[in-house]
């Protein structure tokens, strides 16, 4: 096994390194090393979404990044999303909506959510679709989820 | 079913009831910080992994671990060994039970492997990346037997045996006979020969339906402790902490006060999490290394070897007379146990007639051994399989009749007094309003156009279950109450418990700080499944409330000097009979030191008025012909709650269910080659519906109040599973004339029925 690589990136708007080794993932790096277990893992090999942050705004399934890929990138994970200010629309729309159900899944909607409308203010209901579609809940059916976005997208616009 | 006596009381304006409130955990699961099992990091952690059957059947000749335990970083290695031996006995663990020897076999093998992916070893490591290696080099050598993968195989005389000594128990006797079927049981009412005699016309076909997983999103975890005072804490995910604690304690032979099981948040269950997998495991591993042991299942381990739900063979066959009254019915429904006994056709037989009032039936009932997976419960386990026959069936004599299927549904309806053909005669139940809902709303008012589009109706019903809960709650100074109980919160009911008790005392929701504890900090309670949570646990929690409202009552007789009997607890407020003297619940909870100290409330509660639950859904589909893809237009669920306590989460409930039978009716499967290895165990190819593979998922609340429960709840979590397999079943018929009787209805087939009606260039 070829020693621990040293990484310097930034998580949630802070500078952060850490050792890793080659093999492990960034999720296995954000719950197991840096105690940021906000982020789930559904499945480890990117069919659930459980797991997907933000990386340069982008949503990815941290289960299938390599820990040493996080070098120089601006990593979001479930714990940037509220602010010192209180929640994000999102959230506060995701309980006002009952828009989860056992929660595994929701880190990683609200992430997922949050890129959507970082880029479009005004997402369709097919869009909005669309875009989650990489993000399983086997709770909801979806619904609430959906009015929820919605919803939030609204606000966010107003 | 029939209950003894109203408990119902029959209030009409609720404060709390029926309102929606934020839930008391939402926050933390929003944000992120809300403990799941695999969150739990603790100083000297160790890692577990286990080794598991590369075989569906085989006999194990020899596991050599000594590579393994030579690896740098491997602290333990347990086989099937470590375990203490068990009796052949039978454990009741909420939701189906459990034969403990069985139980032992099924966590880690013991002579044999029953399934592809079964536990064969374990391993404890530094850290999970050695743990896996470790498992790696752990030899097993196997001698490969051939596998039995359907029951209609199973079944046969000549089949290859799962289990040796297994014998068939028919009709309540041990016949002897050594078979793969476990059980064979009946129901009769009335003559069902006179019955179909009589009939005017009779439908009869055969039903299919693929073993398929309940696929919540959080993997199985445990973190196991053995202290070296000998107590066991195991941190787990788990619908039950006290059947985790019960089957913990039998399988590692210890009294059950050795063992605490601390339940975390659970990240979905759906009947899945009830019986134990790592926890014996975690808890051995931890004994011989004097450390914690952490052990996560990947999604191929919880897809190979967690129980998945009965795929099923059904014959199903209906008589109804000239007036359209069902005259007759018949099944025959041979389910897969999996690798051990015990299985959903007994549960699937109360359903399968259970919305209509039919005076002979005959179910006959089968369950049997295969090899895959020994099957646990998954929502209204038995009924989704049992509904897609009995209600494909119903609607082909509609078809026949020409009648409309929510009509043939009303005059048919099984209501107050008719007798269900395994014996309960029903109490106020809520059938002929849900379909009575469906007729008049607004989708099925709106007619659906356009080529190879169709509607389907399907009716379903599950009985829910009561079982035993308990609660303690405490006055706080600032008029809030902290409520404590034992049923892990799987999708609001801490909330729905909560608001029964603020109802009682006038609080708001809010008010009430409601918690779900360990098994050391409260009474047992059963598991969070049958429907039972909202029911019977809420039902603990206002017996608590009444047990304040007491204490308080004492306490204001006590300050003003009057008896108890002058004093009127109404609406959040203490007040003399005369008058005179007022308190409100916040100002009383704010004078308790004065008054005699602490006060709390305590309730276990073990009740029978369960009420049953019934649901109609409509869906309205479309069909590509040319691929055999369904796509979901519009659906619509009417379910009777009896009182929809926390109307939001009933709601998720009814489209959470549909999602999942739609799931069902579609696209899941276990898809074993010849081999019995399990060709699916990913996220990918065992295909879960995404959101845009549904649209809105409309819900009409009907509520008939039951009569067993205070409030008139009803459970709600598992019937919407019911109707939707056949409900699309019957929309594939109306869009394109073809009958499917097989689960999944995945465009494959689908497209296979087109063919055989059409040929494969006909111009469906």
């Amino acid at each position: 096994m070829p020693g621990k690589v040293h990484v310097t990136t930034t998580i949630n708007g802070e500078s952060v390194e850490f050792l890793c080794e080659p093999r492990q993932t960034i999720l296995e790096v954000l719950r197991d090393q840096l105690d940021l277990t906000g982020t789930k893992e559904g499945c480890s090999n990117g069919n659930c979404g459980a797991c997907s942050i933000l990386v340069d705004g982008n949503v990815i399934d941290s289960c299938l990044m390599m820990g040493v890929e996080a070098e120089g990138q601006e990593i979001t994970t479930i714990e940037g999303v509220a602010s010192a200010d209180g929640l994000h629309p999102l959230q506060q729309k995701f309980l006002e909506h009952a828009a989860l159900q056992c929660g595994i899944c929701t880190p990683g909607f609200i992430v997922a959510a949050k890129a959507l409308l970082d880029q479009e203010s005004d997402p369709s209901e097919e869009r909005i679709r669309l875009y989650l579609a990489g993000n399983l809940c086997r709770c909801t059916g979806y619904d609430k989820i959906v009015r929820a976005v919605q919803d939030a997208a609204s606000e966010m616009a107003e | 079913m029939a209950t003894k006596t109203e408990d119902y009381l029959g209030i009409t304006d609720y404060k709390v009831i029926g309102t929606r409130p934020i839930r008391h955990d939402g926050v933390d699961k929003v944000i992120g910080r809300a403990k799941y099992g695999a969150d739990i990091d603790m100083a000297g952690m160790l890692h577990g992994a286990v080794v598991r059957s590369p075989h569906a059947h085989a006999r194990i000749k020899s596991i050599d671990t000594s590579k393994a335990e030579a690896l740098a970083g491997v602290k333990a290695v347990i086989t099937v060994e470590d375990l203490p031996l068990q009796e052949d006995k039978i454990e009741d663990l909420g939701e189906g039970a459990a034969n403990l020897q069985h139980l032992r076999a099924n966590v880690l093998a013991d002579g044999k492997v029953l399934y592809h992916g079964h536990a064969v070893a374990a391993v404890a490591a530094t850290d999970i990346h050695t743990a896996q290696e470790a498992a790696d080099l752990i030899d097993v050598e196997y001698e490969v037997l051939q596998p039995v993968l359907t029951v209609q195989e199973a079944m046969k005389e000549d089949a290859p045996l799962l289990l040796e000594n297994q014998t068939t128990e028919s009709l309540g006797e041990d016949t002897g006979q050594k078979s793969n079927v476990c059980t064979h049981f009946r129901h009769e009412l009335g003559d069902v020969e006179k019955g179909f005699a009589e009939a005017e016309l009779v439908i009869e076909r055969e039903f299919d339906t693929a073993t398929v997983h309940q696929g919540y999103i959080e993997p199985q975890n445990a973190t196991a402790l053995w202290s070296a005072d000998d107590q066991i804490t195991v941190w787990c995910s788990t619908q039950g902490a006290f059947t985790v604690r019960e089957q913990t304690a039998q399988i590692l032979d210890v009294p059950v006060s050795q063992v605490k099981v601390v339940p975390m948040e659970i990240g979905g269950g759906f009947g899945g999490k009830i019986r134990i997998y790592l926890e014996p495991l975690a808890a051995v591993l931890s004994k011989k290394t004097g450390r914690p042991v952490k052990m996560v299942m990947s999604r191929t381990e919880v897809l190979q070897a967690t129980g998945p739900t009965a795929g099923s063979f059904i014959k199903c066959k209906m008589g109804v007379d000239k007036a359209g009254k069902i005259v007759a019915a018949y099944a025959y429904m041979a389910y897969e146990s999996g690798g051990f006994p015990g299985s959903w056709a007994a549960p699937g037989a109360m359903c399968i007639f259970a919305p209509y009032n039919i005076p002979n039936v005959l179910i006959d009932g089968y369950e049997v051994l295969v090899n895959k997976p020994q099957t646990m419960a998954y929502r209204a386990p038995g009924a989704t399989n049992a509904a897609f026959a009995s209600e494909t069936i119903i609607d082909e004599i509609c078809e026949q009749l020409d009648v409309d299927p929510l009509e043939f549904r009303l005059k048919n309806s099984a209501r107050e007094g008719t007798r269900r053909a395994d014996g309960p005669v029903y109490p106020r139940i809520g059938n002929e309003e849900c379909v009575k809902t469906a007729l008049s709303s607004e989708h099925y008012a709106t007619q659906l156009n356009g080529k190879n589009r169709g509607r389907g109706i399907a009716s379903g019903f599950w009985f829910n279950v009561g079982l035993k809960s308990s609660a303690a709650a405490s006055v706080n100074s600032d008029g809030t109450v902290s409520l404590v109980e034992g049923s892990t919160d799987i999708g609001g009911t801490r909330t729905s418990i909560a608001m029964q008790l603020a109802e009682v005392l006038g609080i708001r929701a809010e008010d009430v700080k409601p918690q779900v504890v360990d098994t050391d900090s409260i009474g047992d309670t059963d598991v969070t499944g049958g429907s039972r949570t909202t029911f019977a646990t809420g039902w603990a929690a206002y017996q608590c409330a009444l047990d304040i409202k007491e204490q308080l009552i004492e306490r204001a007789a006590k300050l003003w000097e009057i008896s108890t009997d002058d004093v009127v607890f109404d609406n959040g407020t203490f007040s003399s009979s005369d008058s005179s003297k007022t308190l409100s619940f916040k100002e009383l909870a704010g004078m308790l030191d004065e008054t005699g100290g602490p006060v709390m409330g305590r309730a276990t509660v073990n009740p029978s008025g369960v009420g049953g639950a019934f649901a109609v859904m409509i869906a309205d589909i479309e069909v590509d012909t040319e691929t055999g893809k369904v796509e979901i237009l519009r659906v619509s669920v009417i379910q009777d709650a009896g009182k929809a306590v926390y109307p939001s989460y009933v709601e998720g409930q009814m489209q959470g269910g549909i999602a999942q039978g739609i799931g069902w009716a579609l696209n899941e499967e276990y898809a074993y080659n010849r081999d019995g290895l399990l060709t699916n165990a990913s996220l990918l190819d065992y295909r879960m519906p995404t959101c845009l593979d549904l649209p809105m998922i409309e819900t009409h609340i009907v509520e008939v109040p039951n009569p067993g429960h205070p409030y008139g709840v009803r459970g709600v979590g598992e019937v919407p599973i019911v109707p939707p397999a056949a409900a699309i079943a019957n929309a594939i018929y109306d869009a394109v004339g073809v009958r499917m009787t097989n689960l999944p209805m995945s465009p494959g087939e689908v497209l296979k029925a087109l063919w055989a009606k059409n040929g494969e260039n006909g111009t469906a």
